[in-house]
């Protein structure tokens, strides 16, 4: 079985490029006709071939439109198995949701059509779930459990109220994504019930333990270095203004940037600061460093090399010395900059 | 020692009660809650039984301590009233204890492969000035009888669960209450329609109701009503915000729809709902909106008969990635005796899509820096970017790019809706 899927990969990939809808659902019809469990299609096609969307956009060779038509497309695809394979629920309730913010809702969909396929009963409420509309549904449906998904590390304090309020409100939390860390760390120090790298991973746990019908009671609050990533949030506009302003006369190819350039590095810095902020707020240099690593990757791929993102990193070093921890932090990021300018 | 004990054992099961009981507004959760309280301090089972409902059913819910899942089940209202103590519990009679011999329990109350237990404990809850339901408990026949310690606890816990499930009941039947009046105000999914894709997206400023005055809908043509009759799309914001917002938005829904029988232009259509909001006795009946009338027309084109009333002019996105705005003449409804509105065709070609948006997209305060307005170049470049896109990918898209824009800040209603021509995906059918 797992050899029809490697050999389905490519062709699922050229489709899901093209977006072709009707070929990609065609194609996992067929695998599922086949006798291919629908959990298979689900976790060895969809996903890996999601994974090579995103890689392929990282280094440039597809364009944002394309690598969202073929996200779309495999939400089409989800979609037709879900449709095709519909067990009867004979377990529990479960709400996923993305936490509002958060757009990347297909790991989300994933996990809601395997805990589907498992026997759950599952209400799945999309992408950017607003927190107020989400608690209103929990109180109205009032599941056994709720799967909150967040995939950038960016959203994790949004996640993190989210998932306090949940469990407050006497719903225990299911966390995953990999905003929550590759080894689930974040999941942990914000207080998840539970935690799981994989969709198939949560189904399994799921089964293995009796759930908590109630949160475990929140003795040991959640340990956020609160102060640093408070002040950061507060002074951001004038920063980044400041920032980009310094960048413009300290690094010479920006002298000759259009409005459009300029406003892609404005961007950056605000992708760059939402990071340090989450940095702060779990209180981990090492996560800074692996965003600038990844970024400095996204950045050469486009033109733009690892020495102006040295440059950035070290007027927002100057800029925040009063602040140890964002500086840790940014001395993380200036030295995986350096490693990328080196490589490059 | 023992006595500090029991002391601590009582501390423990007040703060327990405390947490448990203050956290849901669902129902069958604080049934479940009030449940598991009492099988982990003061029996072996407990059955939580509400009072009758709408249906004249009884709902109950029994935890068993040692097993996970708790039983469920419903019976006849009467059913329960011949089962004496809980007989006079759920009909509020004085008294919150009362005794039931298990002999005459009926089998729905006894937990199954239990054996015979003692003789159960029924606890009245109290509720919002009728009772709520009861509570019964009981002990192996193996173990300890409940002794006055025991009662006393049993009291406790059944005034706050009492308290607990009638609210959550409460918030029960008001939320049933607002999903039917809210029902006809919230966007409903949009047709499928030959030779063009629709996607919209709709948020509201007030995020727990999902309602406010930004609205689209979509109307088809009656079936044999002549060539001259096509869709017809429309989106707005009227004035306000929130509930009282949605009202108003649905009544201009509902107008439309019965114009739409006399009416197929859509600047006589805008006139004529002018007139009527002019005439309105409730003040502020005032609405900016664009109506569409969707043609298909030769070589898989699309052409929109478009008729723009005081609100930001459609933008075009074209094959090659360009974006022209629809010119636009009329202003708000409502207001003036004169609208203004001219029509305006924009054809379409295979692929290429017409977005119909609310300014509370462009007035959208925030960005990397957090003191900019969206403003309407970017939105034409963030549309640009979505050429070859279909039409539910580039909503989400253009709703995602607002939302991080905002970087978590407030934001007014937002309403998105892109009429794409040509097959619903971005590959071309085979001729």
């Amino acid at each position: 079985m797992s050899g029809l899927i490697s050999v389905a990969l490519d062709l699922y990939l050229e489709r899901i490029g093209e977006a072709d809808d009707q070929g990609a659902v065609d194609l996992v019809l067929g695998l599922l006709d086949d006798g291919v469990p629908a959990e298979d299609l689900l976790l060895r096609l969809v996903v890996p071939a999601q994974r090579r969307v995103g890689e392929l956009w990282a280094a440039n060779q597809w364009s944002v439109a394309r690598e969202h038509a073929a996200t779309a497309v495999s939400e089409a695809a989800v979609a037709a198995v879900a449709v095709r394979a519909c067990p009867r629920p004979t377990r529990g309730r479960v709400t996923v949701a993305c936490a509002y913010g958060e757009y990347h809702a297909l790991p989300a969909r994933l996990l809601a059509e395997v805990l589907r396929l498992r026997g759950w009963q599952v209400d799945f409420l999309g992408a950017s779930v607003p927190g107020p509309h989400l608690m209103t549904y929990l109180h109205q449906t009032g599941p056994d459990l709720v799967a909150l998904s967040c995939t950038l590390p960016t959203r994790l304090p949004r996640a993190h109220s989210v998932l306090t309020a949940c469990r407050s409100a006497g719903m225990p939390v299911l966390a995953g994504g990999t905003g929550f860390g590759l080894d689930g760390r974040y999941a942990r120090l914000l207080g998840a019930d539970v935690w799981a790298p994989t969709a198939d991973a949560a189904a399994d746990n799921l089964e293995a333990g009796p759930l908590p019908s109630f949160p475990a009671s929140p003795d040991a609050p959640a340990h956020v270095t609160g102060e640093e990533y408070t002040q950061l949030l507060q002074r951001r506009p004038d920063l980044l203004a400041g920032v980009l302003d310094a960048l413009t006369r300290t690094y010479p190819p920006m002298a000759s940037y259009d409005a459009r350039q300029m406003e892609r590095t404005a961007e950056d810095l605000g992708h760059i600061a939402d990071f340090l902020c989450a940095a702060l707020y779990v209180d981990d240099a090492a996560m800074f460093g692996e965003f600038i690593a990844w970024t400095c990757a996204v950045l050469r791929a486009r033109g733009v090399p690892a020495e102006a993102v040295v440059t950035g990193l070290r007027i927002l070093h100057d800029r925040l010395r009063d602040l140890p921890r964002a500086c840790r932090s940014l001395t993380e990021g200036i030295r995986a900059a350096q490693a990328a300018a080196r490589s490059g | 020692m023992v006595e500090a004990q029991a002391e601590s054992c009582r501390t423990q099961f007040l703060l327990e009660i405390g947490s448990r009981l203050s956290a849901s507004l669902n129902t069958r959760r604080c049934a479940h809650a009030t449940a598991e309280l009492a099988t982990s301090f003061l029996a072996d089972a407990a059955t939580v039984v509400l009072s009758p409902d709408d249906r004249r059913r009884v709902r109950w819910l029994r935890a068993v301590a040692e097993r996970a899942a708790p039983e469920e089940g419903e019976v006849p209202a009467t059913a329960a009233a011949v089962v004496p103590g809980l007989r006079e519990a759920l009909a509020g009679l004085p008294g919150s204890i009362r005794w039931l011999d298990p002999g005459d329990a009926p089998e729905w109350l006894l937990p199954g492969e239990f054996g015979p237990p003692r003789r159960l404990l029924v606890a009245a809850l109290p509720g919002n000035a009728i009772c709520t339901g009861a509570l019964v408990l009981a002990r192996r026949a193996d173990g300890p009888a409940f002794d006055a310690d025991a009662e006393m606890m049993a009291c406790a816990l059944a005034v706050r669960a009492g308290a607990a499930i009638s609210a959550a009941v409460l918030y029960e039947k008001q939320s049933s209450i607002n999903a039917i009046l809210t029902a006809d105000l919230l966007p409903r999914p949009l047709p499928e329609l030959e030779g063009m894709e629709l996607a919209g997206s709709l948020r509201a400023s007030q995020q727990a109701g999902q309602i406010g005055g930004d609205f689209y809908d979509a109307y088809l043509p009656e079936p044999g009503g002549g060539p001259e009759r096509a869709a017809m799309l429309i989106l707005g914001d009227v004035c306000g915000k929130g509930a009282q917002a949605a009202v108003f938005a649905g009544r201009v829904r509902h107008c439309l729809r019965a114009l739409l029988l006399l009416e197929s232009r859509p600047e006589r259509l805008v006139d004529l709902l002018n007139r009527s909001l002019l005439d309105s006795p409730v003040p502020y009946s005032q609405v900016t909106l664009v109506l569409g009338a969707l043609h298909r027309a030769a070589r898989g084109h699309l052409c929109i008969d478009l008729a723009v009333a005081g609100h930001p002019p459609p933008l075009i996105l074209r094959q090659d990635g360009t974006v022209d705005e629809v010119a636009s003449t009329g202003c708000l409804l409502g207001v003036l005796e004169e609208t203004g509105v001219r029509p305006v065709t924009v054809d379409l070609a295979p692929g290429e899509v017409c977005l119909l948006y609310s300014d509370g997209i462009t007035e959208a305060f925030g960005g990397p820096i957090g003191r900019e307005m969206y403003g309407e170049d970017r939105l034409k470049s963030a549309l640009a970017s979505c050429a070859g896109m279909p039409a539910s990918a580039l909503v989400e898209r253009l709703e995602q790019l607002s939302t991080d824009w905002l970087a978590g800040g407030d934001h007014d209603d937002q309403a998105l809706l892109a009429i794409r021509s040509g097959p619903p995906s971005g590959r071309e059918d085979p001729i």
